[in-house]
């Protein structure tokens, strides 16, 4: 990470991404349209789910599938496990050390044990959806173009629901435990975008959604066909990961976006939880645009989730079949849905054949990290204006203004190299 | 007086060319996760923890391949300051789904996926980290399985061989009591070829196994690729199938002619 100081001004700030690059846009051509959930699921180990989700939604697009309601609804249920364990994972192992003044959550756990314990007990119970249906927690085996391989009877579900029910304790605790904690003044300016769907809380599916920053701008939508003509991807000289805009603006998915845009949707009792931790509420038309904020509303999706579970595993019925078939045809497809971190968008060609020509891949790192460097040039800026700052010092910041984003691409974990120029 | 304590043993986490999934099957270790850190010191595990101290190591736990030539010099200094190294998943282990590079044109992939590729440096290969130093242990999968990683763990802290057979996915599907998919159902299967460790999840899920742990110890190819071919599949289709997350490691055992070569492959 760069910063530029002139005169006690923050003139730049570049966020250095040195993830090296994998080629998986590359090496999709000529792979089979079955093939992409499980390739692509790779590309991350802590959000496999969505990229899972996104792939196979954009095939089933291209080969004109629509996949059974009941399928459908567990592939919001393994969303929902994936939601849970890597929020809390966000939450508990990365960023409340930073509120703590905590190394790690190791270091946590020697004065706030009982608190990281809480975490690691609601991350298993996230774990354990994905696990029980997906197989495993990281890069699931179950699921497939057109649905799952194999469906539980409703009876399995049974500990899992009990696991869940415990579950729902330790999410309202932790939106307590994270409402409680201190929160700099900071505002986000940048446009939001998040899926949104009528009537529920967006995660697996939707249409892209904008509420623009700035006074008299209206929230609009977009097809998601239309989507890389709208967020457009550009390449910037000193980073490895791609940088998108959103029609020529800064723009931000995740936690904050989907709450803003999708907050009013949320059952009466996560949106007193929500009210109760200090957040404002989005029915009233208000935006919380406080990066420092987005792990309570972070906290506050994950109670949904395990809300959202419940209510799924309790209406469930075991489909007649688990997936529908998805035979091949030529064209191009689009797939999107919400990652914990944000808005993930999957694009492919088809041949005939069903092999992939062309593969695009939009994940919530790359269109980020324009707001995050405006982030971290006004939190920069805040700070020097109460007095000179040492470099350890902003570097602290600087990590701390980059977790509360995104904290799982290996940038912006704890190895933050900052360089300052000061003129 | 009492004694003073005994160091605790030191242990690294080092990430190359990955998705991060391994080393999170270690956050993974819920209910072993503070009991292990009582143990032993976490001195080196960027994700997890900003306290970042130098070595040497006892264990340093190496995911990801060797991609970049930042990555060649910085594998040297992990083996130099650590006393065992174990390599963690298929990345580290056989160059992982990202060494399909190997097969390609590097230069062609890095247009692909980037408008000015001038600013990207990567090597034209993705390879193990046994390609450039030597490693006291391999442990397989894409991703790694908890159970194999706290087996690891404990016995090289307790100064023992880790207890990881060698045998195939069969194996595990026997003792899991799972019907077996080619034989029941037809369904194309690399169960009889790849590493155990999973637990024969996949064929308990009523999928074939695709071969993410990489190959078992004596695979028998030969007889692998005939099954294969009577379950439907033709020889582009197996190529694929052997050449995703393990693609170096099977494509190091195929048997020569049968599947028309390397340059077919994707
Ligand atoms: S082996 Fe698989 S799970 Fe492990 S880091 Fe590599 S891609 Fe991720
Ligand atoms: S059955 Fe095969 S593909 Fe499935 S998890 Fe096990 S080793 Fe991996």
């Amino acid at each position: 990470m760069r910063l530029r100081i002139d005169d006690g001004t923050v003139t730049g700030a570049e966020l250095r991404i040195y993830e090296p690059p994998r080629f998986f846009e590359a090496f999709l051509r000529g792979r089979r349209h079955t093939e992409p959930p499980d390739i692509t699921s790779r590309v991350c180990g802590i959000c496999p789910v969505a990229y899972q989700t996104s792939a196979c939604h954009a095939i089933e697009d291209v080969c004109g599938v629509t996949v059974d309601e009941r399928p459908a609804a567990l592939r919001r249920l393994l969303y929902c496990g994936e939601w849970i364990e890597s929020h809390t994972l966000h939450i508990y192992l990365l960023h409340a050390p930073d509120f703590l003044g905590r190394d790690s959550a190791i270091d946590l756990s020697r004065t706030h044990r009982a608190d990281v314990e809480r975490g690691l007990r609601l991350k298993q119970a996230g774990n354990s959806i994905m696990e029980f249906l997906g197989g495993r927690s990281i890069h699931p085996v179950n699921v497939r173009v057109g649905g799952f391989h194999h469906a539980p009877a409703r009876a399995d579900f049974r500990p899992l629901a009990e696991r869940l029910r415990r579950a729902r304790d330790d999410a309202l605790e932790t939106v307590a435990w994270v409402a409680g904690f201190d929160f700099p003044d900071a505002e986000c300016e940048a446009d939001l975008l998040a899926l949104s769907v009528p009537g529920t809380y967006a995660i697996e599916t939707g249409v892209p959604t904008v509420l623009p920053y700035g006074a008299g701008q209206a929230r609009r939508t977009f097809p998601l066909a239309d989507f890389t003509t709208h967020v457009v991807e550009e390449q910037v000289p000193y980073s490895t990961a791609l940088q998108a805009r959103l029609d020529g603006r800064r723009h931000l998915t995740g936690a904050l976006a989907r709450y803003a845009v999708s907050g009013h949707l949320l059952p009466p009792a996560v949106r007193d939880a929500a009210r109760a931790a200090g957040l404002a509420d989005p029915a009233s038309g208000e935006v919380c645009r406080n990066p420092f904020r987005s792990v309570v509303v972070r906290a506050v999706e994950v109670l949904y989730a395990v809300e959202e579970a419940l209510r799924l595993i309790d209406a469930y019925e075991r489909p007649s079949r688990p997936a529908v078939d998805v035979p091949p045809r030529a064209g191009t497809g689009h797939g999107a849905s919400e990652a914990p971190r944000g808005t993930l968008y999957h694009r492919y060609v088809l041949d005939a054949e069903g092999l992939v020509t062309d593969a695009r891949l939009i994940p919530p790192t790359s269109q980020n990290q324009g707001a995050i460097e405006e982030d971290l040039r006004r939190i920069v800026q805040d700070r020097l204006r109460r007095g000179d700052a040492t470099d350890a010092e902003l570097t602290r910041l600087c990590e701390r203004a980059i977790r509360n984003h995104d904290p799982c691409i290996s940038c912006s974990a704890h190895f933050l190299d900052l360089t300052v120029e000061r003129a | 007086m009492t004694a003073p304590a005994r160091p605790r043993p030191r242990l690294g986490v080092f990430k190359f060319a990955s998705c991060d999934g391994c080393q999170l099957t270690l956050l993974d270790c819920e209910d072993e996760l503070l009991p292990l850190a009582d143990r032993i010191e976490i001195a080196h595990f960027a994700e997890a923890s900003g306290d970042i101290r130098p070595g040497p190591y006892d264990l340093a736990l190496v995911e990801g391949s060797v991609s970049t030539p930042e990555h060649l010099e910085r594998v040297r200094r992990v083996r130099a300051e650590s006393r065992h190294l174990v390599t963690i998943g298929a990345c580290a282990t056989a160059g992982g789904v990202q060494a399909l590079r190997n097969f390609a044109d590097v230069t062609e992939f890095r247009a692909v996926v980037y408008a000015k590729p001038e600013y990207i440096e990567t090597l034209a290969t993705s390879t193990p980290i046994s390609a450039h130093v030597p490693v006291d242990f391999e442990l397989r999968g894409c991703p790694i399985d908890r159970g194999q990683l706290i087996e690891v763990v404990t016995a090289f802290l307790a100064g023992r061989r880790p207890d990881i057979p060698d045998h195939s996915v069969c194996f595990a599907c026997k003792r899991r009591g799972t019907t077996c998919l080619p034989v029941a159902h037809g369904t194309p299967c690399l169960g009889p070829v790849t590493h155990a460790g999973c637990g024969a999840l996949c064929p308990a899920y009523g999928r074939g196994c695709y071969g993410c742990f990489g190959p078992s110890g004596s695979p028998n190819m030969p007889a692998m690729i005939p099954l294969l071919r009577s379950d439907g599949m033709s020889d582009e289709d197996i190529l694929r199938f052997l050449h995703t997350f393990n693609v170096d490691d099977f494509a190091a055992i195929e048997p020569p002619g049968t599947l028309g070569g390397r340059e077919e492959s994707p």
